[in-house]
């Protein structure tokens, strides 16, 4: 099955850069973006599993999709607020 | 004719990447840094003097002593890069034309961009900053300090979690601990980006009564009721906030449509060439990729551009590719620091804190002005 994803503002290959990391840089782009708008982040670490639907909720946001890749994994969130 | 390299800034990226192309390719080029200032500042210095440990006259020296002599050094800002014309013009009016171009502007600090930052907060990331930030150190007498993160990216991920370490240890050494609670407003679920890192610090700061306030990015400051909000919904009360000012690229290169809407550079992450300019490279803060913008950055990915452009300019196939190499010190307080090494294949494993790694850190404190530009640390 494929996901139908949205247009995405802003993809960031966050793939095997620890620091800032993922999370770190997705927030930052939300914090930029419109409300509205879907990014996406690329990470290679497993800690994102938990750690970005946790930022997304906490925040409000909406996770729009996570969809497993090889290797990685892709998460897609639009901008609530 | 040799071909022309121009190097827009004379920070850690620009000089190295000039001073390592000036050896490789002798009278095949000629090289020539732009910088505005005409000084090379050592920021993580910034630090120190905030926290009284450190003069500021140790932290500038003038960038001509610091580049080989064959490479040429214009004291004044770029104004505009002409990438079809392949020119940079200057303020004043100037013009250089190049063959190849290496951005090297690094970041600023846009404190304006947070409600309130200016008048209520206070922050390590200039040195007229950290000059304010020790005088209000000085003259605190106990009470709330909040450390926390107003935007992202931002220089050096682990400052804050090291200020935070550091500023605690300073109102024990002052009598003022007891008087005071310090508060680590993080961005994320933990104290740093690095989990086995945070492993190794959120125990040292329990032990220390800090407390983690997590999941916290700093979106105001009302300097009327001494209160900081988070774009997460919270607002804590302060009597002395630190928090890291918002970045944004160089505006020379927003003017020139060069960068995204952050200002900064897309880049690939292998051969650091701007995705849309395969004569312009960049390096080190001005970049938009996702990695820590840290001098060890523009350290490790300056070789890279070097050789790529020498072997464009020698017309061999470029080999050497950016590999994501990071390497940094993060204090620890209390004389005792831990290291981050990673690249994109390997996931940093810092090791335990120790006071071996607080005295590398102060080696390369030491060191820094006679190895770092030159590339005689790899
Ligand atoms: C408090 C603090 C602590 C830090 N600690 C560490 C640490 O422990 N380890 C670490 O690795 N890094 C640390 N850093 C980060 C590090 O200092 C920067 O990431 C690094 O300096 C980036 O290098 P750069 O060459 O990209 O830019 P910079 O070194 O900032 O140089 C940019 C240069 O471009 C010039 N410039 C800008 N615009 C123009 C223009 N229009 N025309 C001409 N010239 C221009 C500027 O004058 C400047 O000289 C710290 C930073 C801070 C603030």
């Amino acid at each position: 099955m494929t996901t139908e994803l949205p247009a995405i503002t802003k993809s960031i290959d966050a793939r095997g850069m620890a620091c800032p990391g993922p999370l770190m840089s997705l927030i930052g782009a939300i914090r930029a973006g419109a409300v509205g708008e879907a990014f996406e982040v690329l990470s290679s670490d497993a800690g994102s599993r938990t750690d970005i639907p946790a930022w997304v909720a906490k925040a409000k946001h909406e996770m729009v999709a996570v969809v497993d890749e090889q290797g990685y994994a892709r998460f897609v969130v639009r901008k609530a607020h | 004719m040799p071909a022309r390299v121009v190097v827009l800034g004379g920070g850690v990226g620009g000089t190295l990447v000039a001073n390592l192309l000036s050896k490789r390719l002798g009278r095949d080029a000629t090289v020539t840094v732009v910088d505005g200032s005409g000084m090379h500042v050592y920021q993580p210095g910034f630090l120190y003097v905030a926290l009284g440990q450190a003069d500021a006259l140790w932290l500038a020296r003038d960038e001509r002593t610091l580049l080989r002599k064959d490479v040429e050094l214009v004291v004044e800002n770029a104004a505009r890069v002409d990438p079809t014309a392949q020119v940079v013009q200057l303020v004043r009016g100037g013009t250089i034309p190049y063959d190849h171009l290496v951005l090297a502007t690094g970041s600023r600090i846009v404190r304006e961009q947070i409600p309130g930052l200016v008048a209520g907060a206070h922050d390590f990331y200039s040195l007229d900053g950290a000059l304010r930030l020790r005088e209000a150190l000085r003259t605190f007498r106990g009470g709330r300090v909040v450390i926390g993160v107003a935007g992202i990216p931002y220089k050096c991920p682990p400052a804050p979690v090291e200020f935070t370490l550091m500023v605690e240890e300073l109102l024990r050494h002052k009598g003022l601990r007891s008087r005071s609670q310090v508060t680590l407003l993080s961005p994320l679920n933990r104290a740093f980006t690095v989990e086995p890192a945070s492993k190794l610090v959120q125990p040292i700061m329990e032990k220390r009564g800090i407390e983690l306030q997590t999941f916290f990015n700093v979106e105001s400051v009302d300097p009327d009721k001494h209160t900081v909000s988070s774009l997460e919904g919270e607002t804590v009360e302060y009597d002395l906030a630190i928090l890291v000012p918002p970045h944004r690229g160089a505006k020379v290169l927003e003017d020139s449509g060069l960068v995204d809407d952050g200002g900064w550079v897309p880049t690939d992450r292998a051969t650091l060439q701007h995705t849309a300019h395969e004569r312009i490279f960049a390096l080190g803060d001005a970049t938009d990729l996702p990695i820590s913008k840290s001098g060890s950055t523009a350290h490790f990915e300056a070789p890279i551009v070097a050789s790529r452009i020498a072997s464009l300019i020698k017309g061999t196939a470029p080999r050497e590719a950016y590999t994501g190499r990071v390497m940094c010190f993060l204090e620890t307080g209390n004389g005792r620091a831990t290291a981050l090494r990673f690249d994109y294949a390997h996931p940093p494993t810092p090791p335990t804190p120790s006071r071996m790694w607080h005295w590398a850190k102060w080696a390369f404190n030491r060191a820094y002005w006679i190895t770092v530009p030159q590339g005689r640390i790899a």
